[in-house]
């Protein structure tokens, strides 16, 4: 095991690469904590696969290098990397049995027989497959093949790092739940570097410690699930985690006041003068109902009750705005404004957040 | 409830059966006819029984014939499949050179079997042919007309210069269908090139290898043209075959009792060997779960 340190590494799948929309993977710094459990986030095509493909050795990057703890390991190959992936979608050695499928990969390293068997033995617990072991791989369901490719991924002890790859697209939901705690529990037995790639948020927050926001082919935050709720560094992020998303409206901001659409919204903090794109953003969590002058004016298109609360969906300025109210808030027929809580307004230009200069009010938590 | 019975839609068949009977199950009985029967000419025929299946059965010729054949066969399969596969693995996988591979290696599938022959019968031939000459050039007693063992080498390197390229195409054709999730996993699990082979490769492309090898057997099996061509079954009956031997007995000799009871056994034999090589290897998954 070691920490995996990227270095200035970019991946094109094209021969001779010319601007940056050639690069799947556009330049990459990051440093992957050895023991650490990561999710890796992000929509489809963002390059998470091609991510997982270069550490794991499948692929070798186009530009910068790979180092495992102090070892360049750039141009070795998945022989000398030693990790353990497991792909979306099952890959099992049909002609041969669940057992032999399970040894396969200790056996290619030439393990001990008998070490092998308990091995073998103590993954299939894990699964729920020993009353199979005997049987072909052949004839079995999706979710059963896949759960024997999660095996064969976890049965190696002294691999560097796990990757697995969207590992529970087939399974069905309850048996989703079961191995994700199985896998939390093999990552808190073993303290294996475990990377998961998801699109579901909800994996990726109850999976990892650090969770890995990917958009168009960059890293756009690294963070706890806390830090990615709170300060989303890139409008991606707002948007991609939460439910809904973040709301981002396009502004003005001069000081510690924004201007959208000719409404004053206060700011939690001064900024300096911006230039390019800019927006704020607010999670629908710190937007509350207003009475008088004060807040928004919206047009109120529907109201979800989600049981735990409620989701007010509205409009302004022909953007949509999104509030998350609690279950008990009573919702006045003529409502029509919405306020923010100015200490969780962030500030974006061209996408990414902006530091203020200063902050004026500081957030209740934060005075605290 | 009220369902109409009209049994008249039966009529709708008659076409197809009337065609078949015409082209395959009329021809067919005429050889059984003859099969039962013996003539002395003019159209005369007498009642034979089973004797001619008899004859047949225990002719030590048909016997040399079918050993022959035999042993055509299973050298045809057991260098063609082998090489076969060989060559699909050796096949860029795409871009241009896939293509003129493909390409390629269709082109001895278009040529005419009386053709292959005459290529082959020529190019063995010490005087003009380029093969020939240049084995005696190099010293080699070679003559396929007369050394049994050259004619052998003739025979077989032909069929398998016009015919391993549908084993490889097949095999090349399964071999395309293998997603790479496969091949990645494999490396993943740090599998060596032989075991990718064993555990992947060769399982997926078993089901055209059955298509393969029963094409091929079935081919060689009943093979006439190209052998009649270039060594017309000899030195000897060194090289002949099933067929040769039964065309010889049918319309050489004009034996037609004898012949038809020999091809309709030729026919039975053919049928029983397939079936055979299609149930051992279909059932060959369904033997090893147990």
């Amino acid at each position: 095991m070691a920490r995996i340190t990227l270095e200035n590494l970019a991946h094109s799948y094209l021969p001779r690469p010319q601007g940056e929309e050639d690069y799947a993977l556009k330049q990459l710094d990051h440093v992957w904590n050895d023991g650490e459990a990561y999710a890796l986030l992000g929509a489809s095509g963002c390059g998470k696969t091609t991510l997982l493909n270069i550490i794991s050795g499948l692929l070798k990057p186009s530009r910068g290098r790979i180092l495992f703890g102090d070892e360049d390991v750039t141009q070795k190959d998945t022989v000398g990397r030693n990790i353990a992936q497991v792909f979306q979608f099952p890959v099992v050695y049909d002609t041969m049995t669940v057992h032999d499928n399970l040894a396969f990969p200790l056996r290619n390293r030439g393990m001990d027989a008998t070490y092998v068997a308990q091995r073998v033995q103590k993954i299939a617990e894990m699964i729920g497959m020993e009353d199979v072991l005997r049987r072909k791989a052949s004839g079995l369901t999706a979710d059963a093949k896949q759960k024997i490719s999660l095996g064969r991924g976890m049965v190696r002890e002294d691999v560097n790092a796990i990757l697995f790859d969207e590992p529970l697209t087939v399974i069905d939901p309850h048996m989703k739940w079961e191995l994700r705690t199985q896998l939390k529990a093999l990552h808190n037995e073993f303290g294996h570097t475990m990377i998961y790639v998801t699109h579901d948020q909800t994996e990726a927050l109850t999976f990892a410690d650090r969770v890995v926001v990917m958009h168009d082919g960059r890293v756009v935050q690294l963070g706890t699930p806390t830090e990615l709720f709170e300060r989303p560094e890139h409008t991606f992020v707002g948007y991609f985690i939460g439910s809904p998303g973040m709301n981002l409206l396009e502004a003005e901001v001069s000081g510690d006041m924004a201007t959208c659409a000719g409404h004053a919204v206060p700011l939690g903090a001064r900024y300096a003068p911006l230039s390019g794109r800019v927006q704020i953003g607010v999670r629908p969590e710190f937007v509350s109902l207003a009475t008088g002058d004060e807040g928004l004016p919206v047009t109120i298109r529907r109201i979800e009750d989600v049981g735990r609360h409620q989701i007010l969906r509205a409009e302004f300025a022909g953007q949509p705005i999104n509030a998350i109210l609690p279950e008990e808030t009573p919702i006045p027929a003529d409502a029509h404004r919405l306020k923010f809580d100015p200490a969780r307004v962030g500030v974006y230009v061209d996408d990414w957040r902006v530091t203020p200069q200063h902050s004026v009010v500081t957030s209740q938590k934060e005075a605290v | 409830m009220d369902k109409v019975q009209n049994n008249k839609a039966w009529f709708l068949v008659l076409p197809v059966l009337v065609l078949v009977a015409f082209s395959a199950v009329i021809p067919l009985m005429t050889v059984v006819n003859y099969s039962v029967q013996d003539t002395f000419g003019n159209n005369v025929f007498f009642w034979e029984g089973l004797g001619w299946f008899k004859e047949v059965l225990t002719s030590s010729r048909i016997h040399g014939a079918l050993g022959r054949q035999l042993a055509f066969s299973g050298l045809i399969l057991a260098i063609q499949i082998p090489l076969g596969i060989a060559i699909a693995l050796c096949m860029p996988k795409r871009g241009f050179w896939a293509s003129v591979c493909l390409v390629l290696m269709a082109l001895p599938l278009l040529i005419p079997w009386n053709v292959v022959g005459t290529i082959w019968q020529i190019l063995g031939r010490t005087d003009i042919g380029l093969l020939g000459h240049t084995l005696a050039g190099l010293g080699v007693d070679w003559n396929y007309s007369r050394n049994p063992v050259h004619a052998w080498i003739i025979v077989v390197t032909m069929d398998v210069w016009h015919w391993t390229s549908l084993v490889a195409l097949l095999a090349y054709a399964g071999l395309q269908s293998i997603p790479q999730a496969y091949y990645q996993a494999a490396k993943i699990d740090q599998a060596s090139r032989w075991k990718v082979f064993r555990y992947i490769e060769l399982p997926k492309m078993r089901g055209v290898l059955l298509i393969a090898i029963l094409l091929r057997f079935m081919d060689s099996f009943m093979i006439y043209t190209e052998p009649f061509v270039v060594t017309g079954g000899g030195p000897g009956s060194a090289t002949s075959f099933l067929s040769i031997d039964l065309v010889k007995m049918a319309l050489g000799q004009f034996d037609l009792g004898p012949a038809a009871a020999f091809s309709i056994m030729y026919f039975l034999v053919i049928l029983l060997v397939s079936w055979v090589f299609y149930t051992v290897m279909t059932n060959l998954d369904r033997v090893e779960v147990k």
